[in-house]
């Protein structure tokens, strides 16, 4: 395979797992370090969120939560649609090194392609802003 | 992953490395469906170059072909191969680094403190429109 579906990076961190922990599943972490603000329900399918002061926002489903050596959700991937169901998988590892911590971020999905996906990709028949237009225009003459 | 899921990229990018048939794709997703003739007016090529890129970009699902006025075929974008090719790209442009560049620097300035000025640097490097 010529493209990556995953993405890992491990590093290590002078600091225990509780401490890396806390600065991974909490609003106030997350927004220390990751986003400009952030908001979590810490329990698999509660809902997070990051905000940046660029203006864009991050919505995850948390998955895996294994205090305080996993911890796993679910995200959007970037530069699709909103309304795109694909999403990635990140999952932190936190393992104790040296009294500090080795953690491990391993980001999953990037080439995944739903039944329905693959379809449209081949597929002739579009459903662009044209039919969207189209459907608009039935609509307004119905009216 | 379905086998083709590189195949229906690679034709994207091949697509996407000709400026002409870039000029093509921008012009169909700007102006919406057009003749081959209509593209030849607009773009610096002529009409016999426009369709033979029209043929390519057909093959590889980036343009649909359907009748239009006159007997003259018309193309229309077809951007389903497009979000294929944003999957890859979607990885190759993940940035962990620094994000976790800034989780170091904020574990060693210490947890307590509040947020301050040197991290928006880093997150700074995240552009704009790639949120994740």
């Amino acid at each position: 395979m010529g493209f990556p579906d995953r993405i890992e990076r491990t590093v290590e961190l002078a600091h225990p797992p509780a401490k890396v922990w806390t600065a991974l599943t909490t609003a106030e972490g997350l927004a220390a370090w990751f986003g400009n603000e952030a908001a979590i329900d810490l329990h698999p399918g509660g809902s997070a969120w990051m905000k940046w002061n660029e203006g864009h926002t991050a919505q995850m489903r948390v998955e895996r939560v294994e205090e305080p050596r996993v911890f796993g959700f679910t995200w959007h991937i970037s530069g699709l649609p909103d309304d795109d169901p694909r999403r990635t998988y990140v999952e932190f590892t936190l393992e104790p090194a040296d009294g500090g911590t080795r953690l491990t971020v391993v980001e999953s999905g990037f080439a995944q392609l739903s039944d329905q996906a693959f379809h449209d990709a081949f597929d002739g028949n579009t459903k662009g802003w044209a039919s969207e237009l189209a459907e608009l225009a039935t609509y307004l003459d119905a009216a | 992953m379905p086998p083709d899921i590189e195949a229906i990229a690679e034709q994207v990018f091949v697509a996407l490395a000709d400026p002409t048939r870039r000029a093509i794709l921008a012009a169909l997703a700007s102006g919406g469906p057009a003749t081959a003739t209509d593209l030849g007016g607009r773009l610096p090529v002529t009409r016999q170059a426009v369709a033979k890129h029209l043929a390519l970009l057909a093959e590889a699902g980036l343009v649909t072909a359907e009748p239009g006025e006159r007997r003259r075929v018309r193309y229309r974008l077809h951007s389903a191969p497009m979000q294929v090719a944003q999957q890859f790209l979607a990885a190759l442009a993940r940035d962990w680094d620094s994000p976790l560049g800034a989780l170091k620097d904020h574990l060693d300035r210490g947890a307590r403190e509040p947020a301050a000025a040197p991290l928006h640097g880093t997150r700074a490097h995240r552009p704009e429109g790639q949120a994740p």
